[in-house]
């Protein structure tokens, strides 16, 4: 019998609980076996339970990942490095805006780039080409970067002092949402092509970022995108975000983001 | 699924606070705002415990609720999506609650 709910242990596990128990406060948990069984009695939000010993930790479960990045953080502040998260959904255009961006801006910032990608080094290659100096994680089955992927990465990158260091985060719009890295801000892409929905269908992505980008603005005379209620979601969502359209093919908008990046680049020490 | 990537935190955390304890029971805290989803984190608990010092235990959820306060008016609310609007139109809130994701305790034998 679980000592902490009373459920009788059994080879048949149940994963979707059987009660859900409703507190005071609005807040409830669930539970396996019914509110009669043994063992199992509820004052206010206390348990009472037969055997055992509870050990309260009271410790947020991402708590050391935080810790990493704000080791991450205070690293790259020391060295006057402006460090970005970039994400989006796979195939919104981040390494093609970042070619662009290396391309247009080398003779004003030292750029270096870790990207982030399930498998391959395609990326790496690309923005090696396009001058950068460049650390590949390849995270397998992983569908974000964390912490620590950062920390190991900026240590083989060795980004030199005043520099830009852009993570390009693994295509997805969920996970890497919940993992801070270190970096000063974050940008999101959203390309026209998947459609002006997804801040409100992704709005855990969207709320943290900083910038959002609207990308691929040159295809816009071919879709029915909405450009108009893409930026209102946005200013439900982030309203402190700044929204950008930028097209790294056409070059519509990107001055503006240049301009961004020029206002928040650290003076090097 | 970043899922097993907490679940995986949970063990670590645990095991480390806990060297070498037999866990019967793990109670986290699971905010509406969090961005985890709970059944995902039951679904990846056993793969994520097996061959560990939680091999076994069972899992308890607590969901607390989300609650803001909104900027412009003062109010506080329960928002009823992950897009957070005060009831007047305002977006500018402050979350007071619903970001939780926290062990709360365990239970060793």
């Amino acid at each position: 019998m679980c000592a902490t709910c009373g459920c009788a242990d059994g080879p048949a596990r149940l994963p979707i609980p059987l009660h859900r128990h409703q507190h005071d406060d609005g807040s409830w948990h669930e539970h396996a076996a019914a509110h009669d069984a043994p063992g199992h009695e509820h004052a206010g939000g206390q348990h009472e339970h037969a055997g055992g010993q509870t050990v309260t930790l009271e410790e947020r479960v991402l708590a050391r990942n935080d810790a990493l990045a704000r080791q991450n953080r205070d690293w790259l502040r020391a060295r006057g490095i402006l460090a970005l998260n970039l994400m989006s959904s796979p195939g919104a255009g981040k390494t093609t805006l970042l070619e662009r961006t290396a391309r247009d801006l080398a003779g004003e910032f030292v750029i270096g780039v870790v990207e982030g990608d399930q498998e391959t080094t395609l990326d790496a290659d690309r923005m090696r080409a396009a001058g950068c100096r460049v650390v590949q994680v390849n995270t397998g089955t992983g569908c974000h970067l964390d912490a620590v992927m950062v920390r190991d990465a900026l240590t083989a990158l060795e980004p030199p002092d005043g520099s830009l260091v852009v993570i390009e985060n693994v295509g997805n719009l969920v996970c890497p949402a919940l993992f801070d890295l270190g970096e000063a801000h974050r940008v999101v892409l959203a390309s026209v092509t998947e459609g002006a929905d997804k801040p409100v269908k992704y709005p855990h992505m969207f709320r943290s970022a900083g910038l959002v980008l609207v990308s691929k603005t040159d295809l816009l005379p071919y879709l029915d995108f909405d450009l108009d209620r893409c930026t209102a979601d946005l200013g439900k969502i982030s309203p402190a975000a700044t929204v950008l359209p930028v097209s790294a093919r056409a070059g519509d908008g990107i001055d503006t983001w240049y301009d961004w990046l020029r206002q928040r680049n650290p003076a090097p020490r | 699924m970043h899922e097993l990537a907490i679940a995986e935190n949970v063990v670590e955390t645990v095991t480390e606070r806990l060297p070498g304890a037999t866990v019967t029971c793990v109670h986290l805290e699971i905010g509406a705002l969090s961005g985890v989803v709970p059944d995902s984190i039951r679904f990846c608990f056993d793969l994520a415990t097996e061959g560990t010092g939680l091999a076994g235990a069972r899992l308890e959820i607590t969901e607390p609720p989300a609650r803001c306060r909104c900027r412009a008016c003062d109010a506080e609310f329960q928002p009823d999506s992950p897009v957070v609007l005060c009831p007047c139109g305002s977006p500018d809130v402050a979350v007071l609650a619903g970001e939780e994701l926290k062990i709360v305790s365990v239970q060793v034998a």
